[in-house]
């Protein structure tokens, strides 16, 4: 999930692309292993769809494609200018304001 | 051991007391939702009922079932993590606003009748505006005047409902109401602005992300749920919901994969989770309404959570867009591992409390016969692991370094945090905890093979199209930008609208002014010499007589 380039001194864990890909792998094997289940275990049928093997898998897989891919075309639709509907200079962005904005609003 | 004041009176009798507390003991404030909540649920339903006569009319301000006794558990622990949360902070506003807010929500549960709802609803309205001005910003103030302007509007129309109710059923006791009446619409559409229905919905996410970092975790947990509350109450089993509901899940979750404001992902996120309510609402059977009501319950919990680790990165970065955010969890280790757990506990990862609640309103959609919808449930059940269960927590605390170094949350936050996460586990691996408390009669079991199996398929599935999109390098970046919604017919369209009419208006009345002005130079002048004055004047009386004669002509002709 995390491509990352490594830092020069201590890398932190999620930076080193050894742990990444260490990672990955599981991940992946952990994906195989249920599809494999899914023929092994005896699901219980609630609805038709559901007959389909590894239906949730598949599903869940597409689902998240769609989404992603509806919500990127959708930009192209609904994707405006930050200030569209007013000036937002008022977010103070790089400031790393250690103290609570309400505390200065006091 | 009986309750016997109305649980609504030591949360406004703390926000006074708010008022005037010296700085140092407001730690005292913590203990106001607490030992009220032990006491209630010692109390349970021994609690007792109160009333108010006003000359003829009596006011029930407070009458106990299980499902209102739910609710107020739910209130008092979420008002208790909100202001372990909010201790940090040394104005006062948070604290007497945020205690007035939720205990308007416990009152609004424990209401009796409608007029004793609309009070509470409205005092909802007005207290929890607070939380929104106090992030002080111009964006903050024009959302909250944009957000108590809507809560106003359906304050209103539940005045209106609630007389016209009277009308037609001769009470105004809070019972179920069932669509058919003028009034019934008229409440569906109060409770709906409350409850985020599509194309009602915007205030929230107006008006969420513009609040202070506590306020939105104060937000966050009380108003849609005392709305979904008075759905499950007055509109059990109507099926219109079950669509709304539906919708509701679908279509916040393209949003929420393009918002770049994190907290904004998470208002979309909330609308989706209730969307679910909604649904259970709608269908309607015991093991719906339970899920119903068990979803708000882990709801409040995981999404305040999911808020809380959110507005921790808002104190100490000072925004939360995802564009500039990225690497924190070197540097905010904790707040990173509370940020996992509520994003595991809204995906319904098994052993987190998504999972107990959720899978009821999905598995009681089965049973009522939708398979489209349930199809669509399941669709939004990804997305949402997709949107809020990795987006959140990747692109705030992982994905790219954006170099920040803030420091780790403050102490009480981390508490706060961590008692919510501590929560989401336990109610997720012990669901008798939850279930216990459910109104209805309750035989659910979420823990067989089958369920944890597809449960675990379809979020590991999300997962690893996340991970191919981003690999691949489909996945949306992330882009400071605002994505046009409902909103923009009254922000955009109406004040444009609004501004074509008046140049319209202008433009009639300057063209009258300039008739005027020609009529003015027909009309002779009087002239100063004597002789020209009766010239004018006979001019005049000429042009009388002749205006006469042509009314006079019309009036014959018509």
């Amino acid at each position: 999930m995390n491509q990352n380039k490594p830092n020069a001194e201590k890398i932190p864990f999620f930076d080193n692309p050894k742990n990444i890909s260490i990672m990955l792998i599981s991940f992946y094997v952990i994906c195989g292993l249920l599809v494999i289940l899914d023929f092994v275990v005896h699901r219980h049928i609630y609805v038709s769809f559901e007959e389909i093997p590894a239906f949730y898998a598949i599903y869940g897989f597409i689902a998240c494609v769609v989404l992603v891919v509806i919500a990127k075309e959708m930009r192209k639709l609904v994707m405006r200018d930050e200030n569209y509907y007013q000036d937002r200079d008022d977010t103070e962005l790089n400031s790393q304001s250690t103290e609570d904005h309400s505390q200065e609003s006091k | 051991m009986s309750y016997t004041i109305p649980a609504f009176l030591p949360f406004f009798i703390a926000a006074l007391v708010a008022l005037v507390l010296p700085h140092r003991f407001r730690y005292v404030l913590i203990l106001v939702p607490l030992i009220s909540g032990i006491c209630l649920y010692i109390s349970g339903d021994a609690t007792a009922s109160h009333s108010i006569s006003l000359h003829t009319f009596t006011l029930e301000l407070v009458e106990v079932d299980k499902l209102s006794l739910m609710f107020g558990y739910l209130f008092h622990l979420a008002c208790f993590i909100c202001l372990i949360y909010a201790m940090h902070l040394k104005d006062k506003l948070h604290f007497v606003a945020g205690l007035s807010y939720a205990g308007s929500a416990v009152g609004a549960v424990f209401a009796g009748d409608f007029i004793t709802l609309f009070i509470f609803w409205e005092l909802l309205a007005v207290t929890s505006a607070f939380l929104i001005f106090a992030r002080g910003t111009k964006a903050a103030t024009s959302a909250g005047i944009r957000y108590l302007m809507i809560q106003i509007l359906s304050g209103v129309a539940l005045l209106i409902a609630a007389i016209m109710h009277y009308q037609d059923v001769g009470s105004f006791d809070i019972d179920f109401v069932g669509l058919g009446s003028v009034a019934s619409y008229l409440f569906l559409f109060a409770f709906g602005v409350k409850a985020a229905f599509p194309f009602l919905h915007t205030w929230l996410t107006d008006a969420y992300p513009e609040a202070t970092p506590v306020g939105t975790v104060f937000l966050s947990a009380f108003t849609t749920k005392v709305a979904i509350y008075m759905l499950a109450r007055t509109f059990a089993g109507e099926e219109l919901l079950v669509y709304i509901g539906a919708a509701m899940t679908c279509f916040p979750i393209f949003y929420a994969v393009i918002e770049n404001d994190l907290r904004k992902v998470l208002a979309y996120s909330l609308i989706n989770q209730l969307g679910f309510m909604v649904c259970g609402v709608g269908i309607g059977t015991a093991l719906a309404l339970n899920g119903a009501v068990a979803h708000a319950f882990n709801d409040v919990i995981f999404k305040g959570l999911l808020f809380m680790t959110m507005g921790a990165v808002l104190t100490r970065v000072g925004h939360v867009n995802g564009s500039n955010l990225g690497g924190l969890y070197k540097t905010m280790p904790k707040t990173t591992l509370f940020c996992v757990v509520g994003a595991a506990s809204i995906s319904a990862f098994p052993l987190f409390s998504g999972f107990i609640s959720k899978s009821m309103v999905m598995a009681a959609m089965i049973e009522a016969g939708h398979e489209y919808l349930w199809l669509m449930l399941l669709f939004a059940s990804a997305g949402v692991f997709h949107h809020a269960g990795i987006k959140i927590p990747f692109f705030a605390f992982f994905a790219h370094d954006s170099g920040m170094r803030p420091k780790e949350a403050p102490t009480n936050m981390l508490i706060a945090m961590g008692i919510a996460s501590v929560l989401c586990i336990a109610f997720g691996s012990y669901p008798w905890i939850v279930y216990h408390l459910l109104p209805w009669e309750n035989a659910y079991q979420p823990y067989d093979l089958t369920h944890t199996l597809t449960q675990l398929q379809l979020l590991f599935f999300s997962a690893l199209a996340f991970v191919w999109l981003n690999k691949m390098g489909l996945y949306p970046p992330e882009l400071r930008s605002v994505n046009l919604d409902v909103e923009w017919l009254y922000r955009k369209a109406l004040p444009k609208f609004g501004n074509i009419c008046f140049n319209a208006m202008n433009a009639i009345l300057d063209g009258l002014f300039r008739f005027k002005l020609l009529g003015r130079h027909l009309l002779p002048k009087r002239q100063a010499h004597a002789g020209a004055n009766a010239a004018t004047l006979t001019y005049r009386m000429v042009i009388g007589f002749v205006l006469l004669a042509i009314i006079a002509f019309i009036t014959e002709i018509v």
